[in-house]
């Protein structure tokens, strides 16, 4: 028989070695969304208080834009906060909000009138519709909604000045040029 | 022996806890426990290892209702796990369905065993067989 076979385990060891070393330096909290290239699934959100107007999927339509999912529970969402109102101040693309589980109806709005509001309209939700629409599972979460409606790309944690400019912002250019 | 009673009473007298709240819990038993069933089968996507029945993460809590909200308004199971799929997809099933992308995960170790029983009985056959060619050489 042939002795080349005696390495045929050994390979194939090789082989699986790679597959797991591999699978060991992904993060498993980051999960590749299925909803990417989807449609943004129906969903109604309240305004939160103090504001007249919710948010829904309908509002989500003819301009890229973003959706932020945010909480002022949340620590990360206030290191990201300050980009968000700069992308609002210099008009660079409208941020929609999705206000995640607040522990009462005034802390959203709180923090808000705090730290300055980012966002074009805003949806309450108190029992994660929302999240669970965008297929949520931490907070912040962002999204790439293109001007047909669909979910073009997600991000996960907070937005940074280097994210933006790495990732980002050439998926929104490349969007608008849709 | 009396106190290994005593123990084992006390224990058999504890109610399993449950991370399901009771105010989440259906009137209808019918529709609560295919809800229970439907729960065990869903991860919780913060913890990752428990099933939203198991965990007390709010999420997993608000899918809990979420499920049961679909029950009650006349959804199938499979419909309601399909809902759940279709946001957060098959990672979300503590059973990965059998389909193109798993068949190595479901039949990868059956694969590999059948390989080295193969090559095990390979070896022992060759074995046997030199050790015949020696003996007749000897004998």
């Amino acid at each position: 028989m042939n002795r080349l076979a005696y390495y045929v385990p050994l390979v194939l060891l090789g082989i699986l070695a790679v597959y797991f070393a591999a699978g060991l330096g992904r993060n498993p909290a980051t999960l590749e969304s299925v909803l990417i290239n989807q449609q943004v699934p129906e969903f109604s959100l309240e305004p939160i208080e103090g504001s007249s107007k919710g948010l829904t999927n309908a509002d989500l339509k003819n301009q890229v834009v973003l959706v932020n999912i945010f909480g002022s529970w949340c620590v990360s969402c206030r290191i990201e906060h300050p980009f968000l109102m700069d992308l609002k101040e210099k008009n660079i693309v409208p941020v929609y909000g999705i206000d995640w589980r607040e522990p009462d109806r005034q802390a959203g709005p709180r923090w808000l009138k705090k730290f300055g509001n980012p966002y074009t309209l805003i949806g309450d939700d108190p029992k994660s519709r929302g999240a669970i629409a965008f297929g949520v599972t931490g907070a912040p979460e962002t999204f790439f909604v293109d001007k047909q409606g669909v979910i073009r790309y997600k991000h996960m944690g907070p937005i940074t000045e280097q994210i933006w400019n790495d990732t980002l912002k050439p998926i929104l250019e490349a969007l608008r040029k849709e | 022996m009396r106190y290994l009673i005593v123990i084992l009473a006390l224990v058999m007298m504890a109610a399993p806890v449950y991370a399901v709240d009771p105010s989440e819990i259906l009137k209808d038993p019918v529709l609560e426990k295919r809800a229970r069933a439907i729960s065990k089968g869903l991860r919780c996507v913060v913890c990752q290892n428990q099933s939203i029945d198991d965990s007390d993460a709010q999420l997993a809590r608000d899918l809990r209702v979420l499920v049961r909200e679909r029950l009650v308004a006349g959804d199938s199971d499979q419909a309601v796990v399909d809902y759940v799929v279709s946001r957060y997809g098959d990672f979300v099933l503590l059973r990965p369905p059998v389909k193109g992308a798993t068949l190595v995960l479901w039949f990868g170790p059956v694969v590999i065993a059948l390989i080295g029983i193969i090559g095990l009985v390979l070896f022992f056959r060759r074995q046997k067989k030199y050790a015949a060619e020696i003996n007749r050489d000897i004998g």
